[in-house]
């Protein structure tokens, strides 16, 4: 196996494992974390794609490695929106929670019996 | 070649390492150290498969001014924690949720494995043109000349987070300045470093932007350097956020995207049309667009990190003075 391979498994892991955190992490700031490991394993890929176009000289493929820049700072722009997003709904709420149910006073033992 | 790819075989470990920790952390404050410390591992990674531009911008913005703004936001959001613990899915969905992330994994993994042969590139395209345009880096010349537009849109896309960003202040802070959570020591360790660092971090924010045209480097990666120091100064309370409503400001974020739009269009009346340059002149204008390109770029992820304005603007109460500049001691 060549590191470019490797290397493409290693985004491909990481794909799946920042999905995982994306449904599973109730918290948002948890969810644009994981979104974030998502993004970094898609460019990951493309990494690993740009590394097999090596060629005329160059050992990488130009075009994908200047869609992940791009792609970089356009996830850094969507992460500060969020996080902003999410602490004004602390400031309005007191609370950083997703559920659009009214908060849970007594009925926590509810549906679980 | 062996000890290469046992050290990329390390560096991969090390990094799905770190991810998992980051996803699996009890606290988010933990998770946003173990992201910050993963994308500098996937900047390592980067160097590894020749991207060392996608590196630099990996390392200053996708690990350095994104771990700045998460820090700041978990930080603040630690009192919801334990309320947002009672709301985690049930054992069956994540058990569905961990099905489906391997499986997408695996399809993903199929295409490493199983790829295209010989492998797609535009690699012998790019290398056509790069001497007329005199610039020696294939990726500056990809993302100013080639594919200009993208570069373009993708300042406006930061132009509209800011304002995305700024919009969510109360209406009576409108048009005032953001003011940081917390203060550090006046003596300790991270005031003295924003007093040292940023005559340092200025010339080599500007030589990374000069350099991009022949080597790896260039406007993002030059000018997130050149935000670090300002949010560093920021952080520290050395120098106030600016009030968003003045219009100096305000002509330093368009500066950049105004200054690239100008030329795109004058390439109707030279050159051959939208974004094209005259070849005589083509690398003078690529950097000259890049210089102000880096300055607005320093300035909108300086107030990407700053935040929306928390106090109102000065001029309503001509007694009010900043917070935190006149404060000598504690």
């Amino acid at each position: 196996m060549t590191a470019t391979t490797l290397f493409g498994l290693c985004g491909a892991a990481l794909v799946g494992l920042g999905l995982f955190g994306v449904v599973v992490h109730p918290q948002p700031l948890r969810k644009i974390l994981a979104f974030n490991l998502l993004g970094g394993g898609v460019f990951l890929l493309f990494g690993a794609i740009a590394r097999r176009g090596a060629a005329a000289g160059m050992g990488a493929d130009p075009v994908p490695q200047a869609m992940v820049i791009t792609g970089i700072v356009v996830a850094f722009s969507a992460t500060a929106l969020a996080v902003a997003l999410v602490l004004r709904l602390f400031e309005a709420t007191g609370g950083a929670s997703l559920n659009s149910d009214p908060p849970r006073t007594e009925p926590a033992a509810g549906p679980d019996g | 070649m062996t000890v290469g790819f046992a050290f990329d075989a390390g560096l991969a470990v090390l990094v799905l390492g770190v991810a998992v920790w980051t996803i699996a952390a009890r606290a988010a404050f933990a998770a946003v150290v173990g992201f910050v410390t993963f994308g500098l591992l996937l900047a390592l990674v980067w160097v590894r498969l020749a991207a060392v531009d996608v590196a630099l911008t990996e390392a200053a913005i996708g690990s350095g001014v994104t771990g700045a703004v998460l820090i700041g936001a978990a930080a603040r959001l630690r009192p919801t924690e334990a309320a947002s613990a009672a709301e985690r899915p049930g054992a069956a969905m994540r058990l569905a949720a961990g099905a489906l992330s391997v499986l997408v994994a695996l399809a993903l993994a199929a295409l490493v494995l199983f790829p295209p042969d010989p492998a797609p590139t535009l690699a012998p395209q790019a290398a056509l043109h790069l001497a007329a345009l005199d610039v020696g880096n294939p990726v500056t010349a990809v993302l100013l000349a080639y594919r200009a537009v993208d570069t373009l849109l993708e300042k406006v896309v930061l132009l509209l987070a800011l304002l995305g960003v700024w919009s969510l202040a109360p209406d009576r802070f409108w048009g005032g300045a953001a003011v940081p959570a917390v203060r550090p020591d006046s003596g300790g360790a991270l005031v003295f470093l924003a007093r040292v660092l940023p005559p340092v971090g200025i010339v080599v924010g500007v030589y990374i932007l000069w350099v991009g045209a022949i080597a790896p480097g260039g406007a993002f990666q030059g000018g997130a350097i050149l935000a670090a120091m300002w949010i560093l100064s920021m952080m520290t309370g050395l120098t106030g956020a600016p009030e968003i409503g003045r219009l100096p400001l305000r002509l330093l974020l368009v500066a950049g995207p105004a200054a690239f739009l100008l030329v795109g269009l004058a390439g109707f009346a030279v050159a051959d049309g939208f974004l094209s340059y005259p070849a005589a002149i083509a690398k003078s204008l690529i950097i000259a667009i890049e210089a102000a390109l880096t300055l607005s770029i320093a300035v909108i992820l300086g107030l990407l990190v700053a935040g929306p304005p928390s106090r109102e603007p000065r001029h309503r109460d001509a007694g009010h003075r900043p917070a935190g500049h006149g404060e000598a001691g504690r």
